[in-house]
């Protein structure tokens, strides 16, 4: 078993005063693709902010490449962050960037590499999400897809060894999102990456078949972990049981 | 991709076998977008100056490679092919292979070309642009007051709560900005309109010039100025928000008119909000004014009597007017910026800028006519 690139440990957060996850421990190991699940407002996308370092844990540690985020300083933070991509759920574009510019920032900020080699790069990035011929193109030009697409390039800009995405094929029709699932699987077979990626889109949840942890919002913890294809055989846990299958919730349950 | 590797080996290239027939490129160490910044450079330069008719990349020797040395191999490839040479890749390992190929199979597109305008084309466009600019403004302004008018006949329609909400917003808490300004201003004009006449010995008269200029001209124009930067912008922004997030399109297919809607109760808040604040600008300024003349040693009572003498209701009711169309038209003009406000975040900020620019130009304006009429109307 590969080692664990990312570990949390009895991580508890939320905002102000409202707790959303209790005391939840995990690890991701390195070159998996690892998922997040459940329902709305169960606390993925705030769990994800959290490991990516926009909040600040009510308590509990967070590790990536063992180095630990909550408590580190201004240098070792930085560091932690450049190991890293995020494609956030919106996109979160410069807007007033074309989207080469948006992936060429990145790398002429963080790297020695010549005008000509950023540019040549980043248009294989663009490329390599199918957004060959739009470099030029503003984001708001660009359909939600596009600009998930141009965001998850902006994010592999750097080639970092972790990638966050966040609901990347949400509101994508079946052929594109199949696309960027594929997409995802090429990327962390032949280049190592690990992905963490929070979704309840089914289908890629099966294509990607990493192994999974399902979130709840009444227990506020982890209520399921291990591969999603047995995840939705198992029928002990009834909330597991109706995710999977999309059944609605019963009084009874 | 061996992850644990924790010596990075300097990435490097080798040229050998360097004749006009052939050149190989030997690359070797890790390849990845911190590190390959120099060989870019290098391989590039190389590449150039090789006269080669065919080019071999030897890659054995590549530890790590990310994208970005991906990036080179096919960079490599893709300009000695550009130049007419045949190409040659020698030791890929097999997923490296499938990535280059995945780069490969979506060539680079070249981009459809911008047209770029003459100076005479770029001036035309620009007069087009203005003309249709004063086109919308006369043809918003007009479909405000229409609305306003047929609101006026079905008050229940009208939005009471949005406009008591933005007229206390843009009017009362306006008060203390208004008023600190307007004693400045008093304060200010009266100064320096002394230090001349106190040369002819009639300073007193500071009093009428300070009182006529500030209640017919100054007070609601500042007031004006005042409301512009700080309701007119908010408008446009607010309602800019609303465009960019397609608020403005929901209201529209629910059959709701924006105009009626968003744009009257604005545009009526504005219109009696700034008579009123200048009314506050009007008096501090006297109180400014005052408090100069006290200090050149006149009593308040001749400069009362002063200001009695030469203020007629008339002026006063001029000076209200004035205020009154000047925040009927910053209301309409921030509306209007808001609502052509285009995509993106930085349109609001356009939009915003355009609001406050277009008011003052207007004010403006709309003094300089009031100041001829005035003049020919006798009043």
């Amino acid at each position: 078993m590969s080692k664990a690139i990312i570990k949390i440990e009895s991580l508890t957060i939320g905002y102000d005063d409202v707790t959303v996850l209790k005391d939840i421990s995990f690890q991701v190991r390195q070159g998996e693709i690892f998922i997040i699940l459940g329902g709305s407002g169960c606390g993925k996308s705030t769990l994800l902010n959290h490991i990516i370092g926009l909040h600040s844990p009510q308590s509990g540690h967070i590790f990536i490449h063992s180095k630990d985020l909550t408590t580190a300083d201004t240098a070792q933070r930085r560091e932690i962050l450049e190991s890293f991509g995020v494609a956030f759920q919106g996109g979160a574009l410069f807007g007033s960037m074309t989207l080469l510019d948006n992936v060429m920032l990145p790398l002429t900020e963080h790297t020695a590499l010549p005008h000509s080699a950023v540019e040549w790069i980043a248009r294989q990035k663009l490329a390599l999400v199918g957004l060959a011929g739009f470099e030029s193109k503003m984001p708001a030009q660009l359909s939600g897809g596009m600009q998930k697409r141009a965001a998850l390039a902006r994010a592999m800009a750097l080639d970092p060894d972790i990638l966050f995405l966040d609901e990347p094929s949400a509101g994508l029709d079946p052929v594109t999102a199949a696309h960027l699932d594929e997409l995802i699987l090429q990327l962390s077979q032949t280049l190592g990456i690990t992905f963490v990626i929070v979704t309840h889109e089914l289908q890629s949840i099966f294509s990607l078949a990493g192994r999974a942890i399902m979130l709840d919002k009444e227990t506020q913890g982890i209520i399921a972990e291990g591969n999603p294809n047995d995840m939705k055989n198992d029928r002990s846990n009834p909330a597991v049981w109706r995710f999977f299958n999309r059944t609605a919730a019963t009084e009874t349950v | 991709m061996d992850a644990t590797h924790d010596n990075p080996t300097v990435p490097a290239c080798r040229v050998t076998d360097d004749n006009a027939e052939h050149t190989c490129f030997v690359l070797s160490g890790d390849l990845t977008g911190r590190t390959i910044g120099p060989l870019w450079k290098q391989c590039a330069h190389s590449l150039k100056h090789s006269r080669a008719k065919k080019i071999t990349l030897d890659t054995v020797k590549i530890g790590v490679c990310d994208g970005a040395g991906i990036g080179l191999i096919s960079y490599l490839l893709h300009t000695a092919q550009k130049r007419g040479k045949t190409t040659n890749i020698t030791g890929l390992r097999s997923e490296l292979k499938e990535l280059l190929n995945r780069f490969e199979k979506t060539p680079t597109q070249l981009e459809p070309t911008t047209v770029s305008l003459n100076a005479v084309e770029t001036i035309g466009k620009q007069v087009l642009e203005f003309l249709q600019d004063i086109y919308e403004q006369i043809a918003f302004g007009a479909a405000v007051l229409i609305t306003a008018l047929k609101l006026a006949f079905k008050p229940q329609a009208f939005r009471w709560k949005d406009f008591f909400k933005i007229a206390e917003y843009a009017g009362v808490r306006a008060v203390g900005i208004v008023s600190l300004l307007g004693l400045l201003f008093g304060l200010i004009m009266a100064f320096s309109s002394a230090m001349p006449l106190k040369q002819f010995g009639v300073e007193i008269y500071v009093a009428d010039l300070v009182a006529l200029a500030l209640v017919r001209v100054l007070g609601p124009f500042v007031t004006a100025v005042i409301v512009a930067g700080r309701t007119g912008s908010a408008f446009a922004a607010e309602i800019g928000t609303m465009k960019v997030n397609h608020e403005i399109d929901a209201l529209e297919v629910m059959n709701l008119d924006p105009i009626a809607f968003l744009v009257v109760p604005r545009v009526w808040a504005t219109t009696l909000m700034t008579p009123l604040l200048s009314i506050a600008a009007n008096l501090l300024g006297l109180v400014g004014a005052a408090l100069v003349i006290l200090s050149l040693g006149y009593p308040l009572v001749t400069y009362n009597a002063h200001v009695q003498t030469i203020l007629s209701i008339p002026d006063v009711l001029v000076g209200l007017f004035k205020a009154l169309v000047y925040g009927g038209l910053i209301g309409i003009v921030g509306c209007l910026r808001g609502l052509q406000t285009k995509i993106g975040a930085g349109a609001v900020g356009i939009s915003t800028t355009r609001a406050v620019v277009t008011s003052i130009i207007l004010l403006v304006i709309a003094e300089g006519i009031f100041s001829v009429l005035l003049y020919f109307l006798e009043i």
